[in-house]
């Protein structure tokens, strides 16, 4: 049996590497982007000099001739499930017999005048880095640079730009940075870290225009406050959307992503679609129909290689979990820790926050019966396998307070903060917001 | 499509100095160019004021280097334009300090009168500028190696400053480091000087150098001494013996290698201060690795059978003149190497990894070797090699080219870890032990890996990190020193060094944690 998986991301390449731990079948991994296989969350210590493109690969080049996962460096065009082939950009097509849909998502572009104009760009791809470095190689070049859209992409890509000291003034439509998803305090530690760090951070600001030079080039941006900054660099951040425009007319189900079950497969038989540009026809409880998020790609590919070896498996996915890096501050989240607007009559915080330090933990739980609900953690790190064993038991809020050391992950002889925590939460009120 | 390959020359974070990092570069190079002049034989009128003035200037010019380099940025994971700087990515100024590292060890280790080391008389040059600072500790005219012995433990405490303002917010790196400063200027700098001060006739002894790093230590000259210095000198070479047999066991079930290699060894210590701008570099290939485990292993061998060698030529075939006989020594070595043997083939079999199987033949090697010994040796002979020849060659080999030319020399080149990955018979004992028996470990925080490359890229050791933990697996390897800048560079909280209980230290799985625990049950029973 011939598999071929579209997209080399981590969704992709998990499927491939189960499907071979599993079966024989003959697996071929396609991908525009690149010949190998790297980290793309790793895509910005390429640009901040942390680290070689070479070491953002997880896999050796030999990895893949060795466990016989054909490699094919292609654009598909379209998709014929009527008679099972691809068709190449190169005018060449394929012949398979089970298909995976693995090709991520792009930056979102919200039809502004002047979005297409040289110097502007997402980040997402490996083209997008080497565009950036061509549009932002140095201070000089790039004098300042606007990014447009408060989210995790956005935040990497101004600590990019400052790890060469470019000057960066950062778009947020938001009231406070990400708090769409974070509650109001865990905001606010965020936006004082971020000013810290020199980003002229605007809140509710959005974009209205870019503007040309006479170059062609990007020369500014004017916000909706009618302010004009001048920029040689704008970065586009405000999200990302799948790619599925090659399926349009395959005959495949579309919404904003490739619609699929719980096992993850399309209306047509034989062919899956798994990562970031997966929509779950019935979102799961609590969950996004579209989740593009590292973890949850790996979750699917792992998932779907069972079922393309004959053991037909759901996609059940454990209590959320997530984590990102603003700047200097860590971030865990698992579970659901709701941010204000979208606080039930239900849910309560408990919030303590380091006398000094950017440390902050936000517990979330049932006022009815204290269970826990999610937890975030800023500048701390906390442990995956025991918060999703206290959520899925949906242990008592004082419980948890209670075993607080058992959670934390912080390197050897980092503060303790279990005891600060525990001591607080004795005078913590309940209430909804 | 290779990224690397479009980073221009403009490209990367500014290369200008700032003026605090200009005043500091002037330090420090002000005073290592006194130090040439007096390489180069000019006298100095006042040569303590000018020692005191040099080292003083290049221990300010790194210091205030570093304060002008991180004191502005709040704390957290600077390796901004690591793979931008010529000195850090293999470059032009990576070469050229490779090479002068390289010609000073050579002329260290082998023309010593160049430095202006005298054996019968006054010394002049560079030795002799060290003069006042030796009489002042130890009451001696210098030589090559306290020469030597200063500008390390300066190195390590100039570079213990800026490796501890870079990682200020990290505890454990900062007590790490804190502590690698003490031992060496406490321990192999000040009390071996002073100690010679008090007792003329105690060999010199820097007390946290175990054997086989320590590979001399038994030799005859060595054991005379010790048993010619009273109490104390016995006490000493108790000491020594029990460093090996006892402490080190014991400190390394606890705690892992990490607690000498990473916390205590000099070798270790300059490794993690003045090496680390170059720790990126180490090899991280399985060939590398393969590489590693017959060098590391076969140096082991070398030095066990070396040093048995030795201290067999001089015992007496009686116990008259020390109370052990060659034949009672020879089987106390083959006995211990055998329980050793046995001990890892019985209880160890299935943790036996190659790393592991490799350490226990060579093992089995020494006592089969052992055997030989008695029946083909006389008293200068051992096999059809003079116990002597053997010494010098380990010494010549082992002591002086790998761990000083290759080893430091070639830091800018190949990383820190040179000596203490392949060549270190110190680490290849507490390795092995780390591996099969010791509660350290590196855990992997359930499913969060990114699989972003940098803890394996930032590993001194070339140990692949990130292999195990985007597979949600425990680091337990035989190489790993517990320096934890993987745990600090990783940027999604990952990993953490740990002590912890044996069973399920070592971990595999079929799937990486995140899905609902029924079907990781359901996959792992298909499985």
């Amino acid at each position: 049996m011939h598999i071929a998986i579209i997209g080399n991301g981590i969704s992709g390449v998990t499927a491939a590497r189960h499907v071979r731990k599993r079966s024989d079948h003959r697996i071929t991994l396609i991908s525009a982007e690149s010949d190998y296989f790297f980290s793309r969350t790793a895509l910005m210590y390429i640009y901040m000099g942390h680290l070689t493109f070479d070491q953002t690969k997880p896999y050796d080049d030999g990895f893949w001739a060795r466990n016989r996962i054909d490699r094919l460096r292609a654009r598909v065009k379209a998709v014929r499930p009527e008679t099972n082939t691809l068709l190449l950009s190169d005018g060449r097509d394929i012949a398979y017999d089970r298909l995976v849909i693995a090709t991520g998502s792009s930056p979102n572009k919200f039809g502004w005048p002047g979005q297409d104009l040289e110097g502007v760009q997402g980040l997402y791809s490996l083209q997008d880095l080497e565009l950036l470095e061509q549009n932002a190689p140095n201070k000089n070049t790039c004098r300042r640079a606007v990014i447009v859209g408060g989210g995790l992409i956005g935040i990497e890509l101004a600590e990019m730009l400052r790890s060469r000291d470019i000057q960066v003034t950062f778009l947020v439509r938001e009231s406070s940075f990400w708090n769409g998803v974070l509650p109001d305090r865990d905001s606010a530690l965020l936006n004082r870290h971020i000013r810290e760090h020199h980003i002229d951070l605007r809140l509710q600001t959005n974009l209205k225009e870019i503007l040309p030079g006479e170059n062609g080039r990007v020369q500014a941006v004017v916000t909706d406050s009618g302010e004009t900054i001048p920029c040689d660099l704008v970065g586009l951040t405000a999200g990302v959307s799948p790619n599925i425009g090659f399926l349009k007319g395959s005959g495949i189900d579309l919404d904003r992503g490739v619609l699929v079950n719980r096992y993850l497969e399309t209306n047509l038989p034989g062919i899956y679609a798994i990562g970031d540009c997966a929509q779950q026809r019935a979102p799961m409880k609590g969950r996004k129909a579209v989740e593009a998020v590292w973890y949850t790609g790996r979750m699917m590919g792992e998932t779907v290689a069972h079922s393309l070896c004959g053991q037909p498996t759901e996609y059940r996915p454990g209590p959320w979990f997530n984590s990102a890096k603003f700047l200097d501050v860590e971030f865990h989240t698992y579970g659901w820790v709701s941010p204000e607007q979208a606080q039930g009559v239900d849910e309560a915080h408990y919030h303590w926050r380091h006398a000094d330090k950017p440390i902050c933990l936000t517990l979330a739980y049932r006022i009815s019966d204290g269970g826990l609900l999610g937890v975030n953690a800023l500048g701390m790190r906390l442990r995956h396998e025991v918060f999703e064993r206290w959520l899925s038991d949906g242990l008592p809020i004082g419980e948890v307070v209670n075993r607080m050391d058992q959670a934390l992950f912080d390197p050897e002889f980092s503060g303790d903060y279990s005891r600060q925590i525990r001591r607080a939460f004795a005078t913590h009120q309940p209430q909804p917001s | 499509m290779n990224a690397a390959r479009t980073m221009s020359l403009a490209g990367g974070p500014p290369q200008a100095l700032n003026t605090a990092q200009r005043f500091a570069v002037f330090a420090g190079f002000s005073g290592l160019f006194v130090l040439l002049l007096a390489a180069l034989g000019i006298s100095f009128p006042n040569r303590a004021a000018w020692l005191a003035g040099s080292l003083t200037l290049m221990l300010a010019g790194v210091v205030g280097y570093s304060w002008a380099s991180y004191a502005s940025h709040p704390p957290g994971i600077r390796n901004d334009g690591l793979w931008f700087r010529p000195v850090s990515a293999r470059g032009l100024w990576a070469w050229g300090l490779g090479i002068l590292l390289t010609g000073f060890y050579i002329v260290l280790y082998f023309y010593p009168q160049y430095l202006g080391q005298v054996p019968d008389g006054p010394n002049r040059g560079l030795v002799a500028f060290f003069d006042p600072l030796s009489r002042a500790l130890s009451g001696n005219p210098a030589s090559q190696w306290f020469v030597y012995g200063t500008l390390y433990t300066l190195a390590i405490l100039a570079f213990g400053v800026k490796f501890i303002w870079k990682y200020r917010h990290n505890r454990y790196e900062v007590l790490r480091t804190l502590s690698v400063m003490f031992f060496q200027l406490a321990f192999a700098f000040i009390i071996p000087e002073v100690m010679a001060r008090l007792n003329g006739d105690l060999p010199y002894y820097d007390l946290k150098n175990i054997w086989p790093l320590n590979y001399y230590n038994f030799e005859g000259y060595r054991i005379k001494g010790f048993l010619g210095a009273g109490n104390l000198g016995l006490a000493l070479l108790l000491f020594g013996i029990g460093s090996v047999l006892v402490i080190s066991p014991l400190l390394t079930y606890f705690y892992g290698k990490r607690w000498y290699c990473s916390w205590v060894c000099g070798c270790g210590g300059l490794a993690e201060t003045a090496g680390d701008p170059f720790r990126q570099l180490s090899d991280k290939r399985l060939f590398a690795w393969k590489v590693e485990r017959w060098v590391i292993y076969s140096v082991l061998v070398f030095v066990v059978l070396m040093t048995t060698a030795v201290v067999y030529s001089y015992l007496g075939p009686d116990t008259r003149r020390y109370w052990l006989s060659r034949p009672q020594f020879l089987l106390g070595v083959a006995g211990l190497l055998t329980a050793l043997f046995a001990w890892v083939m019985l209880f160890r079999r299935k943790e036996l990894q190659k790393d592991a199987q490799y350490g226990a033949w060579a093992y089995f090697v020494v006592v089969l070797a052992l055997i030989g010994f008695h029946y083909l040796s006389d008293s200068q002979h051992v096999f059809l090699f003079k116990s002597e020849t053997l010494r010098k060659s380990y010494s010549f080999l082992i002591g002086s080219i790998f761990s000083g030319v290759i080893g430091t020399g070639f830091y800018p080149i190949f990383g820190s870890r040179v000596w203490c990955r392949f060549g270190c018979p110190m680490a290849a004992i507490l390795g092995l032990q780390q591996r099969l028996f010791s509660r350290f470990r590196i855990t992997t925080n359930g499913g969060q890996c990114i699989s972003c490359g940098n803890c394996s890229s930032y590993c001194e050791m070339g140990i692949d990190v990130r292999a195990y933990a985007q597979r949600g697996e425990n680091i337990v390897r035989a190489s790993c020193v517990g320096c934890g800048i993987c745990s600090a560079v990783c940027p999604r909280g990952v990993l953490r060094l740990e002590n912890g209980p044996l069973t399920g230290r070592i971990n595999s799985r079929e799937l990486v944690p995140g899905h609902e625990v029924d079907l990781l049950q359901q996959v792992q029973k298909q499985a």
